[in-house]
């Protein structure tokens, strides 16, 4: 299966890239209309500001085929920043729309801890899952990140906690969100990265 | 279910080759980054930062190649500075295969610096690097690799630094590095309480004991060690493993 990249030219798409060509998949990066629509497998990564990578959907004309895709029913994933836009919208960005794939909103987690939630943490799981095949329950991921879905919803899999819990991986249908990188969790993220493609051919 | 205290071995390299100094002087060659960056990523190392303390324009495509190739054999995050002294310069470290950049001397300079990379890459990906020395009672910042005082009070730079966007501080003790006489857990704990964003300890390692001291008493979000790991004096694996039974919170691979 061909796994197509989102690259909005934001933020570093090549760990991305190189995490899945490790597991041997073919990956392209994409971020014109027509690539979007005619792939059968998207990943968005999202790393840098909210508001950003909203604006970029828009300014690219990348937003609307992305929703037909999804809605088509083909495999998506969503990374980081990636997850959050499939909310409705976002403190962080609050002029902007999110891809509204997912009720809720995205709020910044409490000042309580310090932020950003940034290292590795723990996940725990709501409920079984493929893409948690192989992977132990003491396995690490990498977070990197202020703002956090919530923590409840039909998409709940994982939840992690950092000052209150959010939504780790997210997972409804075809739309898998995660909030962690996978692409730098070592072992455990390359795990998780072969369930996914697992899952979704 | 906590945050994992991060171990982070530290890649100094004149653009190519990893070196190593006292009170950042009289360097030696401390090996090849891209070797040392594919050990330290099946030993367990949480993070990778890879500094150009040559740092002259010359040497930017240098370093770059190096970023690459250190990248490359990367599954974990890997910070990047030296050098960087535009929006430009930090996009290309990030192309490169950074996922965070490191300021230092640039954004004492021109602080704005710092508001840049963070409103285009978050605050995630920007990390403010601070040189401090004991004055009297208090820590002064030093920049230009120690050398150049700017009468900057440590504390206070990393909060207004924090204010204009960075997202972690990475707090070198002068008087500590390269002594292994342990970390200062004074000067950690003093900056690592007053803001509200991780800290990464640095300078001083040398024993286990040492990590211990600067995760409890100096409230260290993570620690950062080159030497002992070069020359394998000290492995991440048994480092973690003391820690862990000590009670500190680690991530062990598995």
């Amino acid at each position: 299966m061909k796994v197509t990249v989102i690259d909005y030219r934001a933020g570093n798409v090549t760990s991305v890239e190189r995490a899945l060509r490790r597991l041997g998949t073919e990956v392209s990066a994409a971020n014109r209309p027509e690539e979007i629509l005619s792939a059968t497998c998207l990943i968005l990564p999202g790393v840098g500001h909210c508001a950003a990578l909203m604006g970029a959907l828009d300014a690219q004309e990348i937003r609307n085929p992305l929703l037909e895709r999804i809605a088509d029913g083909i495999p998506f994933l969503g990374i980081c920043l990636g997850l959050q836009a499939l909310y409705e919208s976002s403190d962080e960005a609050p002029g902007f729309a999110g891809l509204g794939l997912f009720k809720g909103r995205v709020s910044k987690l409490p000042q309580t801890v310090k932020l950003p939630h940034m290292g590795w943490n723990q996940l725990r799981a709501s409920r079984p899952s493929a893409l948690l095949r192989n992977i132990s329950p003491e396995a690490y991921f990498y977070f990197a990140h202020s703002y956090a879905a919530p923590d409840s919803g039909p998409e709940n899999t994982a939840l992690a906690t950092h000052g209150r819990d959010f939504m780790a991986i997210a997972e409804h249908q075809n739309m898998i969100g995660v909030q962690f990188h996978p692409e730098k969790s070592g072992a455990p993220g390359a795990q998780f990265l072969e369930n996914f493609l697992r899952r979704a051919a | 279910m906590t945050l994992a205290h991060r171990i982070i071995p530290c890649l100094d390299t004149d653009g190519s080759r990893v070196v190593k100094g006292v009170h950042f002087e009289g360097l030696r060659d401390a090996g090849d980054p891209v070797e040392l960056a594919a050990r330290y990523n099946v030993e367990g190392a949480d993070e990778l930062v890879v500094l150009d303390i040559a740092a002259s324009r010359d040497n930017h495509p240098t370093f770059l190649e190096t970023i690459r190739r250190v990248a490359q054999q990367l599954s974990i995050p890997l910070a990047a500075g030296g050098g960087i002294r535009s929006l430009e310069d930090a996009r290309s470290v990030i192309r490169a295969g950074a996922d965070k950049i490191t300021l230092n001397t640039a954004a004492v300079e021109r602080p704005e610096l710092i508001r840049e990379l963070s409103n285009e890459f978050g605050a995630q990906a920007v990390v403010l690097a601070i040189d401090a020395r004991r004055e009297n009672s208090c820590w002064k910042v030093r920049v230009h690799g120690g050398r150049t005082a700017t009468g900057l009070d440590a504390t206070e730079w990393a909060m207004r630094g924090i204010a204009s966007g960075a997202g972690e501080i990475l707090l070198t003790s002068i008087d500590r590095d390269g002594t292994q006489s342990g970390f200062d857990t004074a000067l950690t704990s003093t900056i690592s309480k007053c803001v509200g964003v991780p800290v990464i300890a640095s300078g001083g390692a040398k024993i286990p004991r040492h990590f211990f001291e600067v995760f409890t008493e100096g409230a260290a979000d993570a620690a950062l060690a080159a030497s002992i790991f070069h020359d394998e004096v000290q492995s991440i694996r048994a480092l973690k493993s003391y820690l862990r039974e000590n009670g500190v919170s680690v991530r062990l691979p598995c």
